[in-house]
């Protein structure tokens, strides 16, 4: 079982769109658990933990980048 | 007195969202609310262990100001590192219509001639007594050749992680200190993703991911050494380039420090932001009036600032906000100009970021939101000699002449010398 933190961007367009929802149903053995989030009129972010296995866990991740939304590492940028 | 290195001066990390507090490890985000984590201070014993007079009998290096820096012991990485000049650029501020211009000169910093070598020794000071042996770092410059320098002289092992498209000579400043260099494939967020990853999973100090909170404490004395040169005085206005925005941030916390142990009478500095346009989503957020920023992907010069999800920005937004600054940016052909001046004014070659710097404050002095009575002090981050591509179509060409007297007294436009 792997605990995976990532921060999620929604650009303008994906603000009103159910993705987590979508996400959920399509990979049930993923839990997401959001523990900080900003959603406004123009612009989102939501800062969400992803538990279950590895492969699974990046399956959904990549789910949601086909579903338009922007995923990063919960430090954003890494490299200095 | 208590000396300035008691254990008990660091209280444990604080979470600057949700306030939850930790003990002093290796941790940079909360659990709760998975928000960014910060050294917190007992400033109360500090306060009776700190002086002016303390300070300023301790080394010529940033450790003078060890009480206010998150390590429990005596430091024992980059001993030279920091109290870099601070001087008084009266040819530039005549070309800007600044009476009492300062730079602080971090292109001289040791051992790798950029403000990053204050972070590392910080960062490998806490990493040894936090007891690893292995430390790391993402980076497309300066942060690697600090990490690579003093990880060798502190007989660490080291793994550098760098994008697989990286310049040579940028390269080249990694692999003379032997530290494991990898070069990654892919864009730069696979790369961010990577480490990020990496960070994660190995018992390693990456030095800004989780020894971030440690690290950055180290930019703060750059506020310090600026205030001790200027007599104990704040300065009325700060610019400060903008890459994650964890600088200014600390700038700002730095000089609030001192005033709040009665080091310094008062803070009324403004400080102001700087960014390059090709990589600007802190400064247009200030200039729209947001408080928060939109990522960018980066196109500049100025790569040492090229970071378009910054983890500070919004942190950097408000204390800005707080001080009454300002941030603007400026563009690449601006950024080389701002280069080319100050070398032709100070004779101080900086890279790009400097550049950056340079272009801003002469834009907040034309603004009129720096004034010329001003006492104001322009941070200069990093060594041109890093970054020489960037300035070598605007330099000119030798003048050649054969080896001949006449040629060159013609050719200059010389008399013939007389005795």
């Amino acid at each position: 079982m792997a605990h995976l933190r990532f921060h999620l961007r929604f650009p303008e367009d994906k603000i009103k769109e159910p993705v987590l929802c979508q996400i959920n149903r399509e990979f049930p053995k993923v839990d997401t658990n959001i523990r900080r989030a900003d959603v406004r009129e123009k612009t989102g972010w939501m800062d969400i933990e992803f538990a279950g296995e590895p492969a699974e866990v990046e399956r959904a991740i990549d789910g949601i980048r086909k579903k338009g939304v922007i995923v990063d590492p919960i430090e954003l940028n890494v490299v200095e | 007195m208590a000396s300035p290195t008691t254990t008990d001066k660091i209280k444990g990390l604080v979470c600057r969202e949700c306030g939850k507090e930790y003990p002093p490890v290796s941790l940079h985000v909360c659990d709760m609310c998975f928000g960014p984590l910060e050294v917190q201070y007992n400033y109360q014993a500090i306060k009776s262990s700190i002086s002016r007079k303390t300070i300023e009998a301790g080394p010529k290096s940033l450790w003078r100001y060890v009480a206010l820096l998150p390590i429990q012991g005596e430091p024992t990485v980059g001993l030279y590192a920091g109290f870099t000049p601070l001087i008084r650029a009266k040819n530039l501020g005549d070309e800007l219509g600044l009476d009492k211009l300062y730079i602080k000169n971090d292109t001289v910093n040791h051992p790798t001639l950029s403000f990053k070598d204050r972070v590392v020794s910080v960062a490998l000071t806490r990493a040894l007594e936090l007891g690893y042996d292995t430390v790391a770092c993402a980076s497309t410059g300066n942060l690697a050749n600090s990490v690579a320098a003093h990880a060798a002289a502190a007989k660490m092992q080291c793994y550098v992680f760098i994008p697989h498209d990286l310049e040579a000579s940028k390269v080249l400043g990694n692999l003379v200190y032997r530290p494991n260099v990898v070069e990654v494939e892919g864009n730069y967020d696979d790369v961010n993703r990577l480490c990020s990853e990496i960070a994660g999973e190995h018992k390693w100090a990456f030095v800004n991911v989780n020894i971030r909170p440690y690290y950055a404490e180290g930019s703060k004395t750059l506020a310090y050494e600026v205030v001790e040169q200027l007599g104990w005085t704040a300065p009325d206005q700060i610019v400060i380039p903008m890459a994650s925005g964890s600088l200014l941030t600390k700038v700002w916390k730095g000089l609030n420090e001192f005033h709040k142990l009665g080091l310094i009478d008062r803070v009324t500095t403004r400080v102001h932001g700087a960014q390059a346009e090709g990589c600007s989503p802190i400064s247009a957020a200030y200039k729209q009036g947001r408080d928060f920023f939109k990522p960018v992907k980066p196109n500049t010069i100025a790569k040492s600032l090229a970071i378009g999800n910054p983890a500070d920005g919004y942190y950097a937004l408000k204390a800005a906000a707080e001080s009454g600054g300002a941030m603007d940016a400026v563009t690449d052909e601006e950024i080389v100009e701002g280069m080319t001046l100050l070398a032709q004014t100070e004779g101080i070659f900086a890279e790009t970021a400097g550049g950056v710097t340079i272009g801003v404050l002469k834009k907040l002095v034309k603004q009129g939101v720096i004034k010329r009575t001003d006492t104001t002090v322009a941070l200069i981050t990093g060594n041109g000699l890093k970054t020489q591509e960037a300035v070598m179509h605007a330099v000119g060409r030798p003048t050649r002449i054969s080896p001949s007297l006449a040629q060159f007294q013609k050719t200059f436009n010389l008399g013939k010398h007389e005795r």
